[in-house]
């Protein structure tokens, strides 16, 4: 599966939407889910909390491991997938539809910033070698 | 980077789609797809895991029994006739677990060793060394000839009759810890799922062809993920996780395989004796949402604990996990787990956890 052209990318695997209103919706790539297999819990941050740059935001465990969510930018928590809660393994079968967290960037520019597709398959393919 | 050890089996995993990963040093598949299929396939029909990795050891020559009496902390005199198994610790003299292994009666002058693979190395240097002060007549021969496929599954013990059809009349009147040797076949019923099956040992030359003939009688492969799911379910210990050489047996859920009522000495009996456990190995199962791993902290009312092998259940659809408590911890007590940044309530049970393809709680 490539990554979709309309999504920005983090180098630690989280995907970008930018919404209409300005909000931005955040999720892990296929390839994250693929290292991580198996879904099983889904700890998203919650609603109202102030998130830094890079800081830890949510985690995502799979059987086989955990694995921390960082925010994409910095911004406030505006939404939480619940739906999560109790099908996590929609990460596995569909992962940029299984959004994760919504936040509302303190600075559009900062997501105009972050890794465009190719950049980011770049990051991926370095990591394979 | 150093290089990988392989299987006999490592064309076919890759061409099965195998997610391969660097498990201690061999290049083995983690899944050939969904972990959690793989283990609902082995609870529910059939899997075959590759376990050539894991090492034969033969162990040959007059008074090899008494050899093993004083090597191992079960007592070799528990098995007495051809193909009978047993499950036991090597102890260091200070009462830790070198290693858990299996080892099987073939005559009097012959007894068949199976060991981990992180530790086989180690192992063979052990017994070698015992060996030569104690029973210098003996040879102790690495079987690098062998590979091993393990077949678990409610139906896996057909499925490999339909295989080799003419181990079946040997095979079909196994009892559990009990094997057969097949001419070039030695075919155990052992496994590590808590489901029946057979561990077959066999030519490396032929496993390939082996594993792709149980595949076309509907065998799927199962990778280490499910494996680790599987015996955690089935309450089974992992060396290096649960038990090592700085743990005791009896702190390891291992009272069972130490035989301390015989006369006999063995390796780490006085240590054993002369230091009684404190703590014991109990299960776990998380009462909320997260999941328990290796080495995340215990707090109970008598004194803190450890997970020492935490993972999600599919069979339960929670998570649970092997910890090592204080003795004095009880069965459906409430403790908490440090997951993170919180404490989560987890109850104190037996295990298994599931076995035979249903939940044991």
């Amino acid at each position: 599966m490539s990554n979709p052209s309309n999504l920005k990318y983090t180098a630690s695997h989280e995907w970008i939407k930018t919404e209409a209103d300005g909000t931005i919706t955040v999720g892990i790539t296929q390839h994250a889910q693929e290292l991580l297999g198996d879904m099983v819990f889904v700890e998203a941050p919650a609603v109202g909390r102030i998130l830094k740059a890079q800081e830890e935001s949510a985690v995502v465990e799979s059987v086989k491991a955990a694995a921390d969510v960082y925010a994409p930018v910095s911004g406030e928590v505006t939404a939480a997938n619940s739906e999560l809660d109790s099908a996590p393994e929609q990460i596995n079968s569909d992962p940029y539809a299984a959004w994760i967290f919504k936040m509302k960037p303190n600075n559009a520019a900062d997501v105009a910033a972050l890794l465009d597709a190719d950049a980011y398959q770049a990051v991926v393919d370095s990591e394979a070698h | 980077m150093t290089t990988l050890k392989t299987t006999p089996l490592n064309a076919a995993h890759r061409a099965m789609g195998a997610k391969m990963v660097d498990f201690g040093g061999w290049d083995m598949p983690v899944n050939y797809g969904s972990q959690i299929d793989e283990h609902h396939q082995v609870r529910n029909d059939a899997g075959m895991f590759d376990v050539c990795h894991m090492r034969v050891v033969d162990a040959k020559g007059d008074g090899v029994r008494a050899f093993l009496r004083y090597l191992l902390a079960n007592n070799a005199d528990k098995i007495t006739l051809p193909g009978k198994a047993l499950y036991s610790a090597m102890l260091n003299p200070e009462g830790g677990v070198i290693d858990d292994l299996i080892i099987y009666f073939m005559t009097e002058q012959w007894f068949r060793i199976v060991v981990n693979a992180g530790t086989a190395d180690g192992d063979i240097a052990w017994m070698k060394q015992q060996a030569a002060a104690y029973a210098p007549n003996l040879t102790i021969t690495s079987r690098d000839d062998l590979a091993m496929v393990a077949v678990q599954g409610p139906n896996a013990r057909a499925k490999v009759w339909e295989v080799l059809p003419q181990t079946k009349a040997a095979t079909e009147g196994l009892q559990n810890f009990q094997a057969a040797d097949c001419n070039e076949y030695y075919i155990a019923r052992t496994g590590y799922t808590g489901e029946d099956g057979f561990e077959v040992m066999l030519p490396k030359e032929k496993v390939e062809a082996f594993w792709y003939a149980l595949n076309k009688v509907g065998v799927k492969p199962i990778g280490l993920g499910a494996r680790d799911t599987l015996r955690l379910e089935a309450g089974m210990n992992l060396y290096g996780h649960d038990m090592n050489t700085e743990i005791s047996p009896l702190e390891a859920g291992m009272a069972w395989t130490v035989d301390l009522k015989s006369e006999r000495d063995f390796i780490g009996k006085a240590a054993l004796l002369a230091n009684p456990p404190t703590r014991k190995l109990v299960g776990l199962v998380l009462l909320e949402r997260g999941v328990l791993r290796d080495h995340q902290k215990v707090l109970t009312a008598h004194g803190d604990g450890e997970v020492t092998s935490g993972s999600f259940s599919p069979t339960l659809q929670k998570s649970i996990a092997l910890a090592r408590v204080p003795n004095s911890v009880a069965f459906g007590d409430t403790v908490q787990v440090e997951i993170r940044d919180k404490k989560l309530a987890a109850q104190v049970v037996k295990y298994p956890f599931a076995r035979n393809g249903k939940a044991c709680l």
